[in-house]
């Protein structure tokens, strides 16, 4: 929910105007272990989208790790949204409140990141600061550097990839649409069986991209900002492909589930046979849980598949920035990644290069079970980049405007 | 002379603080609806500073009639809204009607009344769980009697048309209404009326609904009133059994406040002046009804037509009432067992395997919803019967007699959509620093339990025996002492059954926590609502129960207090 | 026989006999009279006469009206009549309102009327159709509730102590106004009370109501004998 202390200001007073960040903070240039003493005693409100339990295990799992080793504790802010972390952001800027703010760190990335670092609301950079961060495997995912199109520049740390996989039912599907096209024709012969979160949703939204990459003329327009002449174009097809699939989707294309663990649970219950996942692990911890039969498996498709990078990046006006940089460093830790990775956490794949690790770091990740219905990098293949966050806020926009009634 | 002086002068002070008592709870409790009602407003017409709102326009409403399926969602609120209201009123009298000779109606009470502890968001969560197509009901039934062997493409929840909305709101509504209307029949000498009426020959039903219904509905007006609010303005239900797109207007307001895009919230006050004045224009038209209504019952009073036996009525009522009661009931029921429940695919009928690892893995993050939900229940209701008790208590000594307008003013919180004025109210709230906080959450809840708790209390403690506290004076005690000495033991029955509504009402709000939370304060509601989106069923059914249960757990400790407490006094151990 | 008629009549509450053995006659136009104090079980041999009897009591017997036995019929269904001590006006019906709630959907538009308008007459109340019911006075209350419940047609006619109520020197007056009426519509009337200026106004058989149930005639010198037989 967003912040109105603005309005107090607001009404009392002009705004006083935002001002530009100090040149460089103090803590960007301090040796780290002076970093680690300053963020002890620190409680770091950590302001992460609350709607998954695994995550949320997680993230329990590194407070209780950060506060026995730095003294550093975390706080999950559980949000539905992350645009609420940003609203709050926005709003203490309007409201002058350079310092001292609520959010000390947010997960975040696409649209998100893109608003709050062109409105200058990002501390940093801070990533090369960061003892892990030269673990980070640049050139192999590139997503770790560019985000959505975007150049991150030490202003946000990744600390999970994610990868458009489709999960299906082996037991009930035999031969998985291996293309969109392909998927249009299975539809049709399998109606009812297949749907996506609402489009509201990142995921649901993902859906629409994936498709777009394959049907859109030029995919290479979609690395720039979309505009009122480009967009149209570029996404005709989409639409006209969108048009024909929708009767044959859930529901007959009427209703949508909320987010992915909605779709999920879809699944389970047998109502659909496919859906789209952005974690290559999540059937195989899906069925760990229980949450998901064992016959599911999961693949790419032949054009491959979008990837990006999740980061947490610190707010200019962050209360508690040392103790933020500790927990964006531990997250970048062997430990934590490979931790996040276990099918039975999180299954999320790390965002280190493994050959970069010394030997018994690396053996942290070979140690780590598979998991039945999770792909290798090799089957995975090199991840499409996510388009410019503009084509998301018009796709968005434009879904809405054909599916409600 | 002087000290008496002075003493006559400190009771005098304390007597007129007492005597403002009402005005001063008027204030506390409707000055936040009012500034909440122009903080909205304001916005509504592009006025927002703050977010570069500088000038008076249309715009926000230009903007709300050309969103995407605003007309739809328009339909779906009004359509749902009269549905319900209608449908659970209907019931109501259709079972008093026909059944108000069977013993069942006398039991009736005591088992509808903790029906009302549980809050409307599990409620729903559980019927949900019943009515999906991969849902319990589906499950019993398949693939023995349907052939399904996959849950069929059938929208029995979050339906275009609000179906489901409409079942879930009736699972809440129908014991409420039945409930005041048992109070008001208690009233209005009902068993009397009814035999006047049958020795002239009329049958039961017709002859209940011609003598007694005219006398009792107005009794029950301002709660129907309530009820029609509700139906029309609901949120949490909304957002587990309603459509999506296009949900009712209510949801739509809340989700255009929570989006990051900040120029939404134009429009999403203007969304919220339109539900108000929807609300308000509902009433206004059911009240119309209920005149057409009083002309057309009048015409068939005087044609003197005596009805029949009303043995079908009563059977149809009879039904109607025992599904609804054991839909309640299933759909807690249903919980339970998914929080115990191992894997479960359709078309099982039961889970593969019982665990408690949900409740393992989630005992730990449930404890914080769980306190806080406890603490800001507790200590609204404390405030509310603290007001209460000083506003009754000022009533009987100053012989203040309430009027229909004090009603009115006690229902103002009901039959105001709540998103109307939530908004406002926290822009009031961040003037005082104070959002965020458990403080303001605690005000926030204090706003729509007041109301219950008085109600509840009010009849019990005006019917109190004048001759208790007449005794008193004349043995010396001061008016204080009375007060605490007398009043209070003999009324603790009273005051524990409203202190146990106070705590439910708390419990199950939704909007106001999170308007006045800023989002940082998790109760059970807030997470059990969140998590329903589509987390897996086993997590969600352990939280639901846990938010049912708590209320319930509450008001069966008002119940079986006063016994325990005044086993030695028969006189004060039964009601 | 014609007239109310009980036969073998026994009512008791739990473990209690409050009412019985009773074999009573009231032929047509009479009034019998029932006395005793209170709390005795009058109540419940006319509740049980007419069909309201509360479930909690147990009640044997027959009742049978000019010849019907009513006593396996529903209570909207006897078409015996019943006066108590409130008058039970119904509070939203006007005068008239009540009145025509009495009055048989049998009887159709203008005839409604003037039946009203002559029942009104009748209790010397004329131009009283549009009255609220609150705002007359408890005699005034009284003759209409007779009214209302004479224009329901019974066959007969039970009194629960229905004067009560009024002032003392009222009694007398209403106490004429409804056996005057009952007399001449031929009713068979059967009244409790537990005031002997009733029984006397009323002239008819007194019968006393013991404790244990027993159901003692009172002969003209004030000796009590037993019931009358049927």
């Amino acid at each position: 929910m967003l912040d109105r202390r603005f309005l107090l200001l607001a009404t009392l007073a002009a705004p006083a105007a935002a001002r530009a960040q100090p040149e460089r903070h103090p803590l960007l240039s301090a040796p780290w272990p002076e970093v680690v003493a300053a963020a002890r005693g620190q409680t770091v409100f950590w302001n992460a989208w609350g709607g998954d339990d695994r995550t949320n295990g997680f993230i329990a799992w590194a407070n209780d790790r950060v506060s026995e080793r730095f003294g550093v504790r975390i706080r999950h802010v559980r949000l539905r949204d992350t645009a609420e972390a940003v609203a709050r952001v926005v709003a203490e800027k309007a409201a002058g409140r350079i310092d001292g703010g609520s959010v000390d760190l947010v997960w975040i990335n696409g649209p998100n990141f893109l608003a709050m670092k062109d409105a200058g609301l990002l501390f940093g950079p801070f990533v090369g600061r960061l003892p892990n961060a030269r673990y980070i495997d640049t050139e192999g995912k590139p997503a770790t550097v560019t985000d959505f199109t975007v150049p991150v520049e030490g202003l946000a740390a990744p600390w999970r990839m994610a990868q458009i996989v489709y999960v299906y039912d082996s037991a009930t599907v035999k031969d998985p649409p291996r293309s969109i096209p392909a998927m249009l024709a299975w539809a049709r012969a399998n109606p009812g069986r297949l749907t996506h979160p609402t489009v509201r949703n990142f995921l649901g939204a993902t859906f629409l991209k994936q498709a777009l990459y394959e049907l859109a003329p030029d995919p290479e327009v979609l690395a720039t900002a979309a505009t009122d002449t480009t967009f149209r174009p570029a996404t005709a097809p989409l639409w006209d492909w969108y048009e024909a699939i929708r009767p044959h989707l859930w529901r007959r294309g009427q209703q949508f589930p909320e987010n992915g663990p909605a779709q999920r649970a879809l699944m389970n219950d047998g109502e659909i046979d496919l859906m789209i996942s952005f974690n290559p692990s999540e059937a195989s911890t899906a069925i760990a849980n229980g949450q998901l039969p064992p016959s599911v498996r999961t693949y790419v498709l032949e054009r491959g598949t979008i990837g990006n990078a999740s980061f947490v990046a610190i707010p200019f006006n962050a209360a508690h920035k040392a103790g933020a940089m500790v927990v964006a460093d531990f997250l970048l830790s062997p430990e934590a990644q490979a931790h996040g990775q276990d099918p039975r956490v999180m299954g999320t794949f790390t965002v280190l290069a493994l050959h970069r690790l010394p030997p018994e770091e690396r053996a942290r990740f070979e140690r780590l079970p598979r998991g039945v219905a999770t792909l290798t990098d090799a089957e995975l293949g090199r991840p499409l980049p996510e388009p410019h966050p503009s084509w998301m806020t018009r796709i968005v926009a434009e879904w809405e405007r054909r599916v409600t009634p | 002379m002087g000290t008496a002086g002075h003493a006559l002068s400190g009771a005098a002070r304390s007597g007129a603080l007492l005597r403002a008592a009402p005005a001063l709870t008027s204030v506390l409790f409707l000055g936040p609806i009012g500034a909440g009602l122009a903080g909205t407003a304001l916005p509504a017409f592009g006025w927002l500073p703050a977010i570069g709102g500088e000038a008076l326009s249309l715009a926000p409403w230009r903007a709300l009639l050309d969103a995407p399926g605003f007309a739809a969602s328009l339909r779906v609120t009004l359509t749902t809204g009269f549905a319900a209201t209608l449908l659970s009123l209907g019931l109501v009298v259709l079972f008093c009607a026909a059944c108000h000779d069977r013993a069942l109606f006398r039991r009736a009470q005591a088992v509808l009344a903790p029906m009302l502890a549980t809050p409307h968001a599990a409620l729903a969560i559980g019927f949900a769980f019943l009515a999906a197509p991969s849902g319990m009901l589906a499950r019993l039934l398949s693939p023995w009697a349907t052939g399904w062997t996959r849950p069929p493409d059938l929208a029995t929840v979050n339906d275009a048309a609000g179906i489901s909305l409409v079942a879930g709101l009736l699972l809440k509504e129908v014991p409420y209404l039945l409930l005041v209307t048992l109070a008001a029949l208690n009233q209005v000498r009902a068993p009397a009326l009814m035999r006047a009426a049958r020795t002239l020959g009329y049958g039961p039903v017709t002859g209940w609904l011609k003598a007694v219904f005219p006398v009792v509905y107005p009794q029950i007006r301002l709660p129907v009133y309530a009820v029609l609010a509700f139906s029309l303005s609901v949120v949490d239900v909304a957002i587990v059994l309603g459509p999506g797109t296009p949900p009712p207007l209510a949801v739509l307001a809340v989700r255009w406040f929570l989006d990051r895009d900040l120029a939404l919230w134009f429009p999403a006050s203007a969304a919220a002046l339109l539900l108000a004045a929807i609300v308000a224009a509902s009433i206004a038209a059911w009240h119309v009804g209920e005149r057409l209504a009083a002309r057309l019952g009048r015409r068939w009073i005087a044609s003197g037509r005596r009805g029949g036996g009303g043995g079908a009525a009563a059977s149809l009522a009879a039904g109607a009432i025992s599904l609804v009661v054991a839909l309640s009931l299933a759909s807690l029921a249903v919980l339970a067992l998914w929080s115990f429940a191992g894997p479960w695919r359709f078309p099982d009928a039961m889970p593969r395997a019982f665990t408690t690892t949900t409740w393992d893995a989630h005992a730990g993050a449930l404890a914080a919803p769980f306190r806080a939900t406890v603490a800001i229940g507790a200590l609204s209701t404390l405030a509310a019967l603290a007001l209460a008790l000083l506003c009754l208590e000022a009533e009987a000594r100053f012989g203040l007699t309430p009027g229909a307008r004090a009603l009115w003013l006690l229902y103002t919180p009901l039959l105001l959509p709540q998103v109307a004025f939530l908004f406002g109210l926290q822009v009031m709230l961040v003037r005082g620093g104070l959002d965020g906080t458990l403080a303001a959450v605690i005000w926030a809840h204090l706003m729509f339990v007041l109301p219950y708790v008085f109600l509840t209390l009010a009849d019990p403690w005006r019917a109190m025996d004048p001759r208790l506290a007449r005794n008193a004076a004349a043995l010396g005690a001061g008016p204080w002492r009375t007060f605490l000495a007398v009043k209070l033991p003999v009324m603790l029955r009273p005051i524990l059954v409203a202190a146990a509504v106070g705590f439910a009402v708390s419990a199950g709000q939704y909007l106001p926590t999170l308007f006045a939370g800023a989002g940082r304060v998790a109760t059970l509601t807030t997470e059990a609502v969140t998590l329903s989106g589509g987390s897996d069923r086993r997590v969600v059914g352990a939280y639901a129960l846990v938010q049912a249960l708590l209320p319930l757990a509450v008001y069966a400790a008002a119940i079986a207090a006063p016994p325990i407490i005044w086993r030695n006094r028969r006189g004060l151990a039964v009601a | 026989m014609s007239g109310l008629v009980l036969r073998a009549a026994r009512i008791a509450l739990g473990e209690r006999a409050l009412v019985g053995p009773l074999d009573l006659a009231v032929p047509h136009g009479e009034v019998v009279t029932l006395m005793g104090p209170s709390g005795s079980g009058k109540s419940s041999l006319l509740a049980w006469i007419c069909g309201t009897l509360d479930p909690a009591f147990r009640a044997e017997g027959v009742v049978a009206v000019d010849g019907e036995d009513v006593t396996a019929l529903a209570a909207h269904r006897r078409r015996i009549g019943i006066l108590f001590q409130d008058d039970l006006l119904f509070p939203h019906l006007s005068v008239g309102g009540n009145l025509a709630f009495g009055l048989p959907p049998s009887v159709r538009g203008q005839d409604r009327r003037a039946r009203i308008e002559a029942a009104l007459a009748d209790a010397e109340l004329e131009g009283f159709a549009g009255r609220d019911p609150a705002t007359l006075s408890g005699g005034q209350r009284a003759r209409i509730a007779l009214m209302r419940t004479l224009l329901a047609e019974p066959r007969a006619l039970l009194l629960d102590e229905p004067f009560g109520r009024l002032d003392v020197g009222l009694r007398e007056r209403m106490r004429r106004f409804v056996f005057d009426r009952a007399r001449r519509l031929g009713l068979p009337v059967l009244m409790v009370t537990h005031d002997p200026e009733d029984a006397a106004s009323a002239g008819g058989a007194v019968l006393h109501l013991l404790a244990g149930g027993a159901v003692r005639r009172a002969e003209p010198d004030g000796e009590v004998a037993d019931a009358l037989p049927a």
